[in-house]
This record gives C-alpha cells, sequence and structure tokens, in this order.
C-alpha cells in the first residue's frame, strides 16, 4: 500500500495536483494511464526482439546485450521455453520477463492438468494478457516492464504473438516489409532474423551483444535453440551482409 | 453404447430407469447433449450422471465462449474424467463420451467407474453390456458405413434388453457427423426378437 499511498499524499501536500504519472491507479485527464506507458518506455530501451512466423513454423531472435565480459556466455537467457510447445521472448526489464514466464509454465501446466491437452498459443497469450493487465489495476504493484513475444505451433499451425505492458496482446501476420514471411521456411527465417538484428543493433550505444536464436518447426513442435552450426552460418552471414552494406557507402 | 464409423459415432442406449425393481422411467433418454456435436452415454446412478453432465455442459459453454471455437471431444471426456476420478468416493457414475471435431472427427471416450479414461474405436457401458461383450466383439469392424453402425447399436442394445432385467423399454440413437445430430427412436414392440425361447404348448 506504501507507494499508492505515498503518491496521494504527494499530490494532496503539495503543488503537485497535477501530476498524474506518479501512480498506475491515476488516469489522467485525457484518459491515459502514464505509469503503464512508461512500463512500456523500459521495452523500447532494452535490447531488440524479434518474432517470425513462416510456412513450417516460428522463429525467434533476442540481440541479448552483454552486460560483462565476465558473464559465461548463453547464461541469462531472454528466450525460455514453456511447456514443450512454446517459446517466449521478453524485451524490457529481464527480471519482470522472467517472472511473466513463470506464470506462463503455471498457466500451461494447469491447462494441462484440467483439459489433457497441451495450451494453445490463443490461449496462452490470452491468459499472460490478462496476467499483465492486472498489474495495472492496483497502486501497491507496478505494471511488468516486459513485452512478452510467445511462438509456439499448435494444431491450428505456427502462431505468434505479442504481450505489452498494458496487457493488451497482438497476433502476428506474416508479412514484415519486403519479406514475405509466408513463403520462408525456418531456415531462412532464422538468417533472416539474424540479419534484423545484427542490422537494428546500434554500434555507438552497446557495443558487445549475444545472439540468441530459437525455433519450433511445424515437423518437430518442439521448442528449441536452433542448433549451433545453423545458428553460427546465420550470424556469419549476417555480419558479412551488414558488411557489403556499408561499403556501399 | 457408442460406436465409430466412417465420419462420425453412432451412440446408442435403452430407455429404462429403475428404483430397484420399479420402472421409474420406461422411455428414459440416456444420451444427454454436452455441446453441439458432443453427446453422452449415462450409466450407474441417475441423479450423479445427471449432475455431472450438467456440471461439464457448463464448462463447454465457457470453454466455446472463451476460445472462440467448439470444444474437442477429448476436452469434454477430460472434464468428465476429472470429476469422476477426483470425487470417485462418492459417485457411481459410468459414462461414454462421443462426439464428431473438426480435428479428430468422430471419437469415443469410455469412463468406467473409478474414473479411468479410455480412448476406444467401439465401447459398451452399463449393467446390460455385460451379456453383449461377446456379440460386440464378433460383429464390429472398423470403418463401418452409417447404416451397418446403426444396425450394430440396434441389434447390441436389443440383445442386451432381453438378457438383462435393469434395461429395457425402447431404443434411442444419435448419429454424429460433422453435419450435425440425428436423433431416432425405435419403440420396443418394433425391435427385432431375438432367440427368446420356442412355444412348448402343443
Amino acid at each position: 500500500f506504501v507507494t499508492g499511498h505515498a503518491a496521494l499524499l504527494q499530490i494532496l501536500h503539495s503543488d503537485w495536483f497535477d501530476r498524474y504519472d506518479l501512480s498506475v491507479s491515476t488516469y489522467s485527464p485525457d484518459g491515459r494511464v502514464f505509469q503503464v506507458e512508461y512500463a512500456a518506455k523500459a521495452v523500447d530501451n532494452s535490447g531488440t526482439a524479434i518474432g517470425l512466423r513462416v510456412k513450417d513454423g516460428v522463429v525467434l531472435a533476442v540481440e541479448k546485450l552483454v552486460q560483462s565480459k565476465l558473464l559465461v556466455p548463453r547464461s541469462n537467457r531472454r528466450i525460455q521455453t514453456v511447456d514443450t510447445h512454446i517459446g517466449v521472448a521478453t524485451a524490457g526489464l529481464l527480471a519482470d520477463g522472467r517472472h511473466i514466464i513463470n506464470r506462463a509454465r503455471d498457466e500451461a501446466e494447469n491447462y494441462r492438468n484440467i483439459y489433457k491437452d497441451q495450451i494453445s498459443g490463443k490461449t496462452i497469450a490470452d491468459r499472460v494478457g490478462h496476467y499483465a493487465q492486472a498489474y495495472t489495476l492496483y497502486s501497491n504493484v507496478r505494471p511488468f516492464g516486459s513485452s512478452a513475444i510467445i511462438g509456439t505451433v499448435d494444431k491450428d499451425g505456427p502462431q505468434l504473438f505479442m504481450v505489452e505492458p498494458s496487457g493488451v496482446y497482438w497476433v502476428a501476420k506474416t508479412e514484415i516489409e519486403k519479406l514475405k514471411l509466408s513463403e520462408l521456411t525456418v531456415l531462412d527465417a532464422v538468417k533472416e532474423a539474424a540479419r534484423i538484428i545484427y542490422t537494428v543493433h546500434d554500434e555507438a550505444k552497446d557495443k558487445e551483444f549475444e545472439l540468441e536464436l530459437s525455433w519450433i518447426t511445424e515437423e518437430n513442435r518442439r521448442h528449441q535453440f536452433v542448433p549451433d552450426n545453423i545458428a553460427a552460418e546465420a550470424e556469419r552471414l549476417a555480419k558479412e551482409s551488414l558488411n557489403e552494406e556499408m561499403e556501399d557507402d | 453404447m457408442a460406436v465409430e464409423f466412417q465420419g462420425g459415432v453412432v451412440i446408442g442406449a435403452d430407455t429404462r430407469t429403475t428404483l430397484g425393481s420399479y420402472v421409474s422411467n420406461r422411455v428414459t433418454d440416456k444420451l444427454t447433449p454436452i455441446h453441439d456435436k458432443i453427446y453422452c452415454c449415462r450409466s450407474g446412478s441417475a441423479a450423479d450422471t445427471q449432475f455431472i453432465a450438467d456440471l461439464v455442459r457448463y464448462y463447454m459453454q465457457m470453454y466455446a465462449v472463451q476460445h472462440n471455437e467448439p470444444p474437442s471431444v477429448r476436452t469434454a471426456a477430460a472434464l468428465f474424467q476429472e470429476l469422476c476420478y477426483q470425487n470417485k468416493d462418492y459417485l457411481l457414475a459410468g459414462i461414454i463420451v462421443a462426439g464428431w471435431d473438426k480435428h479428430n472427427g468422430g471419437t469415443i471416450y469410455n469412463i468406467p467407474i473409478g474414473g479411468s479414461l479410455h480412448r476406444q474405436p467401439f465401447t459398451i457401458g452399463g449393467s446390460g453390456s455385460s451379456f453383449i461383450y461377446g456379440y460386440c466383439d464378433a460383429n464390429f469392424k472398423k470403418n463401418m458405413t452409417q447404416e451397418e453402425a446403426v444396425e450394430f447399436v440396434k441389434n447390441a442394445v436389443t440383445l442386451a434388453m432381453s438378457r438383462d432385467g435393469s434395461s429395457g423399454g425402447c431404443v434411442r440413437i444419435a448419429i454424429i457427423n460433422e453435419d450435425g445430430v440425428e436423433m431416432h427412436f425405435f419403440p420396443g414392440n418394433q425391435l427385432s426378437v431375438f432367440y427368446e425361447g420356442e412355444d412348448t404348448a402343443s
């Protein structure tokens, strides 16, 4: 209760009468909840995460910014597995992302116990959305500073969703700018994802990063990290294409 | 009982409900709708099975609204099992869940007393079932036509009715496929008469 109470006191007992952004249980006069919008900023400021839904599966890729050279590579993963057939990549505060994934795991397990079947992508996105939204209602908790990109292959085929801090979730189409994703295979998508991450990586802002790549194929229906040889090849091609672009300048 | 055929399932039951030796209802409908294309055959305690069926019907309605698509037969069966197993000490319910869904076609699940779950191409249950295991094993074929499946179910239920005191009355049958549900009713005096002994009067 501390946060909400303090915010109220601050508003009442000072000249902060027009601060509508101190608590998530306060609307602004134009109907916005600023705390939720600020939570979304945490997502914007983090390393990029992308999901690609293609013909025969889903690919997830994350630009994992390396905080220190002392960290073991591949630790502190930003892509995790929920159940066996769902992969989730988070952007924003890593700890909040982990918390959301834990909840997703609980939801998936609970679904299996009741319905004796694995949870579908649509359902888990809905549940995660509901959970995130609950944290936008009360002043004694804060919204999650993470967006979750949820990829799966279920009985309706490859599915991709994104849940934002507000609780809203989006269903992904199969086209992004120049790429016709519905015609790509997962192998192509892995290369594209690597290329996109390398292209948007801002050299000036953050120096080192690890590229996390994972996929779920229609054939296998299990979320796995892309095998080392394929991932290495995709990274190599991505770096090459980046060099080519720079040379054109 | 319930039987899978090419394109769907056929379910059938007798129409007798008893209170001891008194027939409290001779035209019972034991084929209970759970959802548009999911039915269940109830055996055991009428009160228990009606209660459970109502509960599962409610859950299936919520499922359909929340997921924006009809539930699978497997989902309905899983819920029946959950209820029957977790409350096994208090219930006497033998339920057959049968229906049609988009991803699996016609499917049948048998949930005997105790709350185990069994997916089977055909299944029988209830007190009268003990007398027709032989008939059913001998006459069932995979991928029957609808007509063959209906004949199979009608004959099997009739035979059970003629041997089991707790079964009788008439035969109700439902055919469930992609197009929906077709209910049929066969009055008791119009059923086939199987061997019932010879007339020994001179």
